[in-house]
């Protein structure tokens, strides 16, 4: 295999994160302006979809502001952390089957590796490092409280979601995450999807708060509670570096939204499409369509949620963590292990084949 | 095997070095005209009040404590889970052996009051 083929998908969805970043920071605000009675960004462009990219330049333009008493060379690496994670979890998800270009039968994956859900748990719980980094370099006490708010916050609600992810695991029996895709492009009782969602609805419930705590969403934006930590952990930053830590955030939930539809919500797969008779170049490409149309959903459901419910308190917040869902996702574990065992005897009583 | 690790490698040194390069670039088109006061810790306006190396509440060091035990407990249970339909009942009842002593700790902090925020 050439080297050019991983670098050419790395550059397309590194630049399709960026420029869905820009989207995304538009929609939010537009689905923001709308629930709230306003009219939002519409000025620059046409509905205003040019705003983020002004803000962008305007970012890069600004003074790059180190406090006298930061920790500089940390001070500069936190947002770099950041980034670079948001970036690299992307690496093992398929975002569709394989097809057929240049002669050649790519998988739409940049990197297929048998351990893709491990990868991503490992990643993604380096991320807390960027945060709470910037926290203790800022040498601010606001950005200190943040930094370990957001750092105790996502650990507690990393083994809810390392916890959650055990059940599609029972039931898959793989770590690779295009076969745990592949298994759910099939069907229950012959018409049914066999997504993991109906398979597995609390662990769907747990990992989709868990991703909204992980994200640090609105329910659980905490670490940056404004009203109480001016901006939390990034209070001490300006300029670009401040707007990595902003597309960091953003590109963490574009990725949270791809790895909930991966898992639970069937990734690439569209019920029926496949029995229409499609080329399998233009079904592959229909299954990317029907992909990203999961993940914006998915996304507009976090922007949703963002200006209905109320923020949580910090107590709240650590209770629901460790008192609910923790017991809650082990009981899931030991639930599906008992349905799988006794699927059988399940199965002759339902009278199913 | 190992070939297939080569794109996570370039996608890590890719999204690294996207950091780095636009911290240069602002570093080299921004401004520069730093003073005492834009350089002094931020805190509302007023003069800062001693520094922010100070103690801080034991509680996150306890729950930094808890998740290692917990998540040791996590990645323990993945490779279970994955091969959980060839170990069968067996394999069943072992990890019922294990969780349960797992939550017999867990009841302790509970009671304990490690879980409390006040």
């Amino acid at each position: 295999m050439s080297i050019w083929i991983p670098l050419i998908k790395i550059a397309v969805i590194i630049g399709t994160i960026l420029n869905s970043v820009i989207v995304l920071v538009w929609a939010e605000r537009r689905v923001s302006a709308f629930m709230q009675d306003r009219i939002g960004p519409n000025r620059v462009g046409p509905f205003g979809l040019l705003q983020s990219f002004a803000d962008v330049v305007k970012l890069v333009m600004k003074e790059d502001i180190i406090p006298r008493n930061a920790y500089k060379v940390i001070h500069d690496l936190a947002p770099i952390i950041s980034i670079g994670i948001a970036f690299s979890t992307f690496a093992v998800i398929p975002i569709g089957n394989s097809i057929e270009l240049f002669g050649e039968n790519v998988k739409l994956q940049v990197a297929d590796v048998n351990v893709g859900i491990l990868y991503i748990l490992a990643i993604t719980s380096l991320g807390v490092y960027g945060l709470t980094l910037a926290g203790w370099s800022s040498n601010n006490k606001y950005s200190l409280l943040g930094g370990l708010r957001s750092s105790a916050q996502l650990i507690s609600y990393e083994l809810s979601m390392g916890l959650s992810i055990i059940g599609v695991l029972m039931i898959a029996g793989t770590l690779r995450l295009d076969q745990i895709v592949e298994l759910q492009a099939s069907y229950i009782g012959g018409w049914l999807p066999a997504w993991n969602i109906i398979l597995q609805p609390v662990a769907f419930i747990t990992f989709v708060v868990a991703a909204f705590a992980e994200t640090n969403r609105l329910p659980f934006d905490l670490p940056e509670a404004e009203p109480e930590l001016v901006g939390g952990y990034h209070t001490e930053y300006t300029g670009l570096k401040f707007g990595l830590f902003f597309l960091a955030e953003y590109a963490n939930m574009i990725t949270s939204s791809a790895i909930i539809v991966t898992l639970f919500l069937g990734g690439w797969h569209f019920p029926y499409i496949e029995n229409l008779g499609i080329s399998p170049f233009w079904l592959s490409l229909l299954q990317v369509g029907a992909f990203c149309v999961k993940v914006v959903g998915v996304l507009l459901f976090f922007i949703v949620i963002r200006w209905t419910l109320p923020r949580f308190r910090y107590d709240q917040l650590m209770n629901l963590g460790w008192k609910v869902m923790l017991p809650l996702t082990l009981a899931n574990v030991m639930g599906t292990g008992l349905v799988i065992l006794a699927w059988p005897w399940i199965r002759n009583l339902l009278g199913l084949t | 095997m190992l070939e297939n690790y080569v794109p996570i490698f370039l996608m890590i040194a890719a999204g690294f070095g996207f950091g780095l390069v636009m911290m240069k670039v602002n570093e080299w088109l921004g401004p520069k005209s730093p003073n005492a006061e834009k350089l002094s810790t931020y805190e509302s306006g007023m003069e800062p009040v001693r520094s922010a190396r100070e103690r801080f509440s034991v509680k996150y060091y306890m729950v930094a404590m808890l998740f290692i035990i917990f998540d040791i407990e996590v990645v323990f249970l993945y490779p279970w889970a994955v091969s959980f339909k060839e170990l069968g009942m067996a394999g069943f009842i072992t990890m019922t052996v294990f969780i349960t002593i797992l939550l017999v700790g867990f009841y302790y902090i509970w009671r304990k009051g490690a879980l409390e925020w006040d």
